[in-house]
């Protein structure tokens, strides 16, 4: 089995968790326009669903973060 | 000749200020926290929408006389503001026995309505979208909602705009 230098393994976990947080990033954008839209179509009761899953994907891409400050620091 | 030091890289690379593998790692490591920040940002939205939603007291429509109906030919259209100044609406009789009002915004792009004696429709200018004049449902075109319609009480012959319904629900 190759071995990779640390660096590189750093690299790589970082790149996945920039990309999952983009990921979530979209799903966020995706609703704050879908609540904006039930808001002003005269729909209130979406607005509380839709802020408890934002915060809740706000909290995953923190952990994401630090997970990737993390591998930041331990691969240098 | 070798300009190589000690360590495996040439010297001027060594004292070249720009460590190309220290900037990859900034620079995913700045792009990190801009995703992050943005997501901050994206939930500071969604809770103030929330708040919007719950502290927002629900609108109040107060009675505004539009005329005397008889003023108003079979065919005729009257503009006339409601429930404030910046909400312009169209007051439409399109038969002997029929007065609808609606707002004059488009739900597409806020674009004025207008109404055409021709088609016999409320149509957009803008996008070329199309209302029905009797339940200001979408014809065509591309807005996604029918027009708000103005509620209308007729008092003795005297026609009153009374209440807003946005037209969203069923």
């Amino acid at each position: 089995m190759p071995s990779y230098p640390k660096k590189r393994q750093g690299l790589a976990a970082m790149d996945g968790a920039l990309v999952l947080m983009a990921v979530l990033l979209m799903v966020q954008m995706w609703l704050l326009t879908a609540a904006l839209e039930s808001l002003l179509a005269g729909y209130r009761d979406e607005a509380l669903p839709a802020a408890i899953v934002s915060v809740v994907l706000t909290f995953i891409c923190w952990g994401l973060y630090r997970l990737l400050r993390k591998a930041d620091r331990s691969s240098r | 000749m070798s300009d190589s030091s000690s360590g495996e890289q040439p010297l001027w690379r060594e004292e070249f200020s720009i460590q190309t593998n220290e900037e990859q790692y900034i620079s995913r490591r700045q792009f990190g926290k801009f995703l992050m920040l943005t997501s901050v940002g994206m939930c500071a939205g969604n809770v103030w929408l929330l708040l919007r939603s719950r502290l927002e007291s629900p609108p109040n429509y107060p009675a505004l006389s539009l005329g005397n109906e008889a003023a108003l030919p079979v065919g005729g259209v009257r503009l006339f503001q409601y429930p404030t100044e910046s909400d312009p609406c169209l007051l439409l009789h399109p038969d002997e026995e029929t007065f609808v009002a609606y707002s004059q915004k488009c739900t597409h792009l806020s674009c004025a309505v207008f109404y055409s004696d021709e088609t016999k429709e409320i149509e957009c200018p803008c996008h070329n979208g199309a209302f029905s004049v009797k339940t200001g449902e979408v014809l065509k075109g591309p807005p996604p909602r029918p027009l708000p319609r103005i509620i209308l009480e007729n008092r003795q012959g005297e026609l009153f705009a009374v209440g807003v319904d946005l037209q969203t629900k069923g």
